[in-house]
């Protein structure tokens, strides 16, 4: 690992450094994916590189792009719900409560407190299980298999009880517009907090062998900083901006569901690389856990759990637009929905956070960093393709 | 949010304006003023986030709508900028230089919608697609029916409802194994 790159703050970007003649025998193409057990999912970057020095990347999407937006113009509101947790496969119920607070907003219809209480429980359980995939990705992609070997163990628990709360461990399907299919089922407390205490010893394992592992430490401090200028530039959220020191965080900043009832701090760092934005995810896992265990304390446990919608094979919904956001574990996730009266969107927009931090952020913080670091950087940023072609 | 918008009438020739929620307002705006506007809302307003990007066709009205949506973190408030570009000729000026990141929704814009932001970085370089040359695929007048019917084909249904019948006679067709 000698010669390496420290950081790559800025300053090279491809407009301003020299053309890169490959002619000259100086420079190799590489292609880092679509297959490659260095990326995050179906995407991949073309790296230029000279010696083991990255001096250019850029991303490629679009091998597994099946047009969801366009798709749900064609479908009915109802048609729509189904598709939209298919957007992104590790943590889908963002895409089914952003989806069904458009909606809900765009139609007039309020959904009842307990499906409030229900969906922030859901949201919480899916980040737990989004952040358990990064940090077994993210020490798999230094060379430590172990670690993601005890995060998808646990990760496996809290589909379990994703399973027996919603009838579905991936794709939940749960959250509809006007409320939640179900309510909690009997002793799914108990059973949550054992799952959540199995959480807990696995984090401190993790923290023992990941966190305080000198190579882990030496191939991450330092490494891949983002600059604290470059957040709102390049439309940085989430763990990504936190870890930077600024204290970004939907649930915090525009309160919604029931967050504003319940007590918690958003996590932050102060160095910006990549040791410090696995730290403070690792932190925000003990967040949710909290979260949950609140929720599960203070949540009503009768009541209507939805609306009363229209006839949904005639539902019509009035010309109009509007955007919701939340906090998804990797930064701010958004739908933006447009309607024109008709039984049909007019227009949905997905607004996923890998859509800034993989494409434009990964391709200016790529020159300058070693070959063998790419992998790590990426997966340090935490993106998942699906949400950059939709 | 109803002051900031009476003092950006003041200083902007503003068209309609729509107040969805008390946190976010959607405002019409000329093709010319959309720059000194995003300008001014970024650097004296505090909204330094670019949330997103998109287009929206109305292929009716013969109107693409581009939606600028930026964010004021201090304040939690969003303002939406609405440009109507005619749909023959859309060209509309490029902000990569304000938000880099920018960049990418006008790539895709292209690419999906055929809006041309001349300047901008790659533009033309394909994003999701490859070797597409039928028109930009988010018009609305693509039919994606009728794509798939010409392009793809219909896999023969089952015979019958009963899984298990269904499983007996695909085994009796293709040697058991499968």
């Amino acid at each position: 690992m000698t010669g390496r790159a420290t950081s790559s703050p800025g300053g090279s970007t491809a407009a301003s450094s020299p053309p890169i003649d490959l002619s000259s025998g100086k420079y190799l193409k590489l292609w880092q994916g679509p297959q490659h057990p260095g990326i995050t999912g179906n995407m991949s970057v073309e790296l230029t590189v000279c010696g083991d020095e990255v001096v250019e990347g850029k991303t490629h999407v679009g091998y597994l792009h099946r047009g969801f937006e366009k798709l749900m113009e064609r479908r009915t509101f109802i048609q729509v719900f189904p598709i939209v947790c298919r957007v992104c496969v590790p943590e889908p119920d963002f895409n089914e409560y952003c989806y069904a607070a458009t909606i809900e907003e765009l139609a007039g219809i309020e959904a009842p407190e307990r499906a409030l209480w229900i969906r922030t429980l859901i949201l919480e359980m899916g980040r737990i299980n989004s952040y358990m995939m990064y940090l077994g990705g993210q020490a798999g992609a230094l060379g430590m298999g172990v670690i993601g070997q005890w995060t998808t163990y646990v990760r496996d628990l809290m589909l379990d009880r994703f399973e027996e709360l919603t009838g579905a461990r991936i794709y939940h399907m749960f959250i509809l517009p006007g409320g939640v299919r179900d309510g909690l089922p009997d002793g799914f407390d108990g059973r949550m907090e054992e799952t959540l205490r199995e959480i807990e010893r696995t984090l401190a394992d993790v923290e023992d062998v990941m966190f305080h592992n000198a190579v882990f430490k030496k191939r991450t401090k330092g490494v891949g900083v983002i600059p604290v200028d470059l957040i709102d530039r390049y439309g940085v959220t989430g763990p990504n901006a936190r870890a930077a020191g600024l204290p970004n965080d939907v649930r915090k900043d525009h309160p919604y569901l029931v967050y504003p009832e319940l007590t918690f701090e958003p996590v932050t760092g102060t160095d910006s690389d990549m040791y410090t934005r696995a730290d403070v995810r690792r932190r925000d896992v003990a967040v949710s856990v909290d979260l949950i265990r609140q929720i599960i304390a203070k949540m009503p446990r009768t009541g209507p759990l939805t609306a009363k919608l229209p006839n949904v094979l005639h539902w019509k919904i009035p010309r109009g637009e509007t955007y919701v956001r939340g906090e998804c574990s990797r930064g701010e996730y958004g739908y933006y929905t447009v309607t024109d009266g008709s039984g049909h969107p007019r227009r949905i927009n997905v607004r996923g956070p890998s859509y800034t931090h993989a494409m434009a952020l990964l391709e200016h913080l790529i020159p300058g960093t070693n070959i063998a670091d790419v992998a790590a950087l990426m997966v340090s940023l935490h993106t998942y393709p699906p949400e950059i072609e939709r | 949010m109803r002051t900031l918008l009476e003092s950006l009438k003041e200083r902007f020739p503003l068209g309609p304006i729509t107040e969805q929620r008390p946190d976010l307002a959607f405002v019409t705006v000329e093709r010319e003023t959309l720059r000194p506007l995003i300008v001014h809302l970024r650097d004296r307003e505090g909204f330094t986030h670019l949330v997103l990007l998109t287009a929206v066709d109305w292929i009716e009205e013969n109107l693409f709508q581009l939606t600028y949506l930026v964010h004021d973190r201090a304040n939690a408030r969003d303002i939406g900028l609405r440009v109507m570009l005619p749909r023959d000729e859309p060209e509309m000026e490029s902000i990569h230089d304000l938000w880099p990141t920018a960049a990418t929704y006008q790539r895709e814009l292209k690419e999906m919608f055929g809006i041309p932001f001349p300047g901008s970085p790659r533009l033309d370089e394909e994003f999701i697609l490859e070797g597409w040359v039928d028109i930009p695929p988010y018009r609305r007048d693509f039919d994606t029916l009728k794509f798939a019917e010409e392009n793809f084909e219909h896999r023969a249904g089952r015979g019958t409802t009963d899984p298990a019948t269904h499983m007996r006679e695909r085994m009796a067709t293709q040697g058991g194994s499968k």
